[in-house]
């Protein structure tokens, strides 16, 4: 098979303790059954405690990637938190690249104590508008039994967004085998939930049109 | 069914560097292994663990990396394949045994496992562990992907029972860490019994021994030069080629690629790092005029391909070489795609494909200035919050300005806002009790600075010990605070002396702090942290005290604890937080600074982040209004 973008870049980005290992393994998985080569490099150890957390999946029909991203080359990211997918922009953004992200903030321990301020969502939500080609929010978490699956849902999101070119039942398939049996209903229902989410079912402004930067 | 155990040569599944690695040990017939865990290389073992039963293997966490190093070995002398894997400091602390062992020479296939970390994104340090190869004359590999992580590790073992030498095969974070396809070979059938026999001495003839190890390494070699994982890709006859290693030959096959340069530049890709296949190397350079040579952190390779062009001076001619000595690529931190790029770009007098300027500038005042930045804490209901909480407390009441000296662990974030500032110190597993023991020496120079040694449990058994028999037997005067979570919880909390289970879970034997401390003959306080006015009561009393003291504040991670139980839901009654009236200053929040409290704007008082917390309680005991309550609790 080959790819339209080849290889294709993701960035699943979030706080240590969302879950954002096991939703970039589950990604990388229903990859791997598609028949691509799948490379996930994963952010460990003292950021797991409370600091940022990304993971890089990279996409190839060709051969296996290296395991970082290069700058301003990341065609999605998938934010578990906002100000998270903000601060990927940064080094991997651009304007072709395309946001889904959870508008739920985790707030950081400078902000708790008052040495940093935590912006407005809505504000954040708009200025990553003005930086990439398309945002997309996804209330992931709330209320409910798969409020603790937050990741998967927005897993969910992913691949009823269509960014990636795997088939629903290769993501299916890769949540069954990794999570454990007890887990494993649960987190369809979570990621039946983030399909259902992105295609409109449920609310989703789009907040900005694609822009160019010259 | 994990991946691990799957029987189904030639299916292609995701795993995890350190998981191929666990693989290619098991596709090798592994039956012993024995490890401390360490960031990266923490998951061969624990993957080998998993499957311990399955493959008839034995699995240990070991009290350190030598005794694990030792351990493994015994198994090889035995005629037994035995790993040993271990992170980049972790090599030091073998190191004793490794420069002797390669003289008295293995039986059974020994493979070290070195999971370097370029960046220090888990560490203390970003040394390079390759030098060790060199130093003591023993066959070192490099994966470069997932694939060859499993086959290599497959390979070493062959490799090091042909030679009778330890074989070493460095992986690195990005290699460990991440995840990528690896086709799966055959699962052997096992029927190696220990027998020992032979003698393994080294000392008796250490220079024949020396020379005869140096004969070994020169059949390495030869054996290396028709290995298939050093290959060369690229056009015939290029002027022009990359020499590289590790995760280098991804990085640099992506920036040829990226700088369209594949009809001009060569890649030497070189698996076997040490000793150098110089006959492979030689033949590939033979029209070459440039090399850039691209690898993670220490020019190892660099050197090695250095001194061989220097001896082949007269076949290759000048050879112009690129790298760290140039100062096209650094010797320090990871190697990604983007320097490599930058590198031969430079070289090559190319423009980069460059990011919009204005763009970078845009998103990089957001992500610095615009979004406040999110430092490493402590989890929700971490024990060595309260911990640290009490040292800071009873600090200050003692006015002496006393210090604190760290050590390795999950409380090293307590150097930050995580645990006020309190660790001033850190080095190596076991540093902080060494150094606080010397500064426990130091009254005849007018040295009255209360000093406290804090050190994690497993620290405790792995490397605090010695020093604290030398604080007892020099009357040094030192606190030393045992953050005691019941795990070696950094890594995952793999069990120790004292955890009281093994590798594989089972119940074991324990081996109690507190009566290791009194055989010493130091005096030992065993406290929760979680009862904080106690805490910080019996800290100040023992910094009163001459002499060494030991206090042990025992509360199990509670990552391990909220698995086990359902945890309490705590909230904040806001009938009673009064907010900025209390004059507590946002105490919950701003000072005592646990992400599950929140500021809730609208109704200016604190407020629990459900999604956050995880039940510990220690707030609801600290705030002076008692404005925080268990939910469904009578109030």
């Amino acid at each position: 098979m080959t790819l339209e973008k080849d290889p294709l870049n993701l960035i699943i980005a979030g706080v240590g303790g969302q879950g954002n290992i096991l939703a970039s393994q589950i990604v990388a998985t229903a990859g791997i059954k598609e028949g691509l080569y799948v490379t996930v490099g994963e952010t460990y150890g003292a950021s797991q405690r409370g600091g940022p957390v990304m993971s890089h999946v990279r996409f190839s029909a060709k051969a296996q990637c290296g395991p970082l991203i290069p700058e301003g080359e990341a065609d999605i990211i998938v934010g578990l938190e906002p100000i998270e997918a903000l601060r990927i922009i940064a080094d991997y953004g651009s304007p072709r690249t395309r946001v889904i992200v959870s508008p739920r903030p985790i707030y950081p321990i400078w902000v708790l104590s008052g040495q940093a301020k935590y912006p407005p969502v809505e504000e954040v939500m708009q200025k990553l508008g003005e930086l990439v080609a398309e945002v997309r929010v996804v209330k992931a978490i709330e209320e409910g039994e798969t409020g603790l699956a937050a990741n998967v849902v927005m897993v969910g999101a992913l691949a009823g967004s269509g960014m990636v070119p795997i088939e629903m039942k290769n993501f299916e398939e890769s949540i069954r085998e990794i999570m454990s049996p007890r887990d494993v209903d649960l987190n369809l229902r979570a990621f039946e939930k983030g399909v259902e989410l992105i295609k409109g079912k449920a609310r989703i402004p789009a907040l900005s049109k694609p822009r160019r930067h010259k | 069914m994990g991946t691990l155990e799957l029987d189904q040569p030639g299916k292609t599944v995701l795993m995890m560097g350190d998981e191929a690695i666990a693989r290619g040990a098991i596709e090798a017939g592994v039956d012993f292994c024995a490890s401390y865990p360490g960031t990266p290389a923490t998951e061969v073992p624990e993957s080998l663990a998993h499957v311990a039963d399955r493959f008839n293997i034995y699995a240990e966490w070991s009290t350190n990396e030598i005794v694990a190093f030792e351990a493994a070995t015994a198994a090889s002398l035995a005629g037994l394949r035995a790993l040993v894997a271990m992170k980049q400091n972790g090599v030091n602390v073998c190191a004793d045994f490794l420069m002797t062992v390669n003289l008295a020479g293995i039986n059974g296939g020994l493979v070290l496992v070195a999971g370097d970390d370029p960046s220090a994104i888990s560490s203390s340090n970003e040394q390079d562990s390759r030098n060790y190869a060199r130093y003591a004359d023993l066959p070192l590999l490099e994966p470069t992907d997932f694939q060859e992580a499993k086959d290599m590790t497959k390979w070493a073992f062959e490799v090091s029972e042909k030679l009778g030498l330890p074989c070493i095969l460095r992986s690195v974070t990005r290699l460990s860490h991440s995840r990528g396809n690896v086709k799966l070979g055959e699962l052997p059938e096992k029927k190696r019994t220990a027998k020992f026999e032979g003698v393994y001495i080294s000392g008796a003839f250490v220079a024949a021994q020396h020379a005869a190890l140096h004969l070994k390494l020169e059949q390495a070699r030869e054996e290396f030069e028709s290995s298939k994982f050093n290959f060369y890709v690229g056009p015939k006859k290029a002027k022009f080629v990359i020499a590289t290693c590790g995760t280098g030959w991804l990085y640099s096959r992506e920036a040829v690629a990226a700088l369209g340069l594949e009809g001009k530049v060569g890649i030497l890709k070189i698996g076997t790092t040490w000793p150098l296949p110089e006959k492979f190397i030689v033949d590939h350079l033979k029209n070459v005029t440039e090399i850039l040579i691209v690898e993670e952190v220490d020019p190892f390779l660099e050197q090695n391909i250095k001194i061989l062009l220097a001896e082949q001076a007269k076949t290759l001619g000048p050879i112009e070489v690129y790298g760290a000595k140039s100062g096209h690529l650094p010797a320090y931190g990871e190697m990604n795609q983007d320097k490599v790029t930058q590198a031969l770009a430079s070289i090559k007098g190319l423009k980069t494909r460059a990011r919009d300027e204005k763009y970078v500038e845009k998103a990089r005042e957001l992500a610095l200035a615009y979004i406040p930045p999110r430092m490493p804490t402590f989890c929700t209901g971490c024990p060595h919050r309260a911990s640290l909480w009490a040292i800071k407390s009873a600090l200050k009441l003692d006015g002496r300005d006393g210090f604190v000296t760290g050590d390795i662990g999950c409380y090293s974030i307590g150097a930050g806002p995580a645990g006020y500032f309190q660790l001033k110190t850190i080095h190596c597993m076991g540093g902080g009790i060494g150094l606080a023991n010397g500064f426990g020496k130091l009254e005849k120079f007018a040295f009255n600075q209360p000093v406290i040694a804090v050190c994690g449990d497993s620290t405790f058994y792995h490397a605090a010990i010695p020093a604290l028999i030398n604080a007892r037997v020099h009357s040094s005067n030192v606190l030393m605070v045992v953050l005691d979570n019941g795990g070696t919880a950094m890594t995952g909390f793999q069990p120790h002396p004292g955890s009281g289970f093994d590798a594989l879970g089972r119940p074991a034997p324990t081996v109690e702090i507190e009566n290791i401390c009194r055989g010493i003959g130091v005096e030992v306080r065993v406290r929760d942290p979680f009862e904080i006015s106690q805490a910080v009561q019996d800290i100040y009393d023992m910094l009163q005290e001459d002499g060494p003291r030991v206090m042990v504040f025992r509360r199990r991670c509670f990552r391990i604890e909220a698995k086990e139980k359902l945890q309490k839901k705590y909230y904040v009654d806001q009938t009673k937080c009064i907010g900025d009236d209390c004059g507590c200053a946002r105490f919950c929040s701003r000072v005592f600074n646990c992400p599950g409290i929140i500021w809730d704007q609208e109704a200016q008082k604190a407020k629990i982040d459900e999604v956050v917390c995880t039940g510990c309680g220690v707030c609801a005991t600290l705030c002076p209004g008692g404005a925080i309550k268990v939910r469904g609790a009578a109030s």
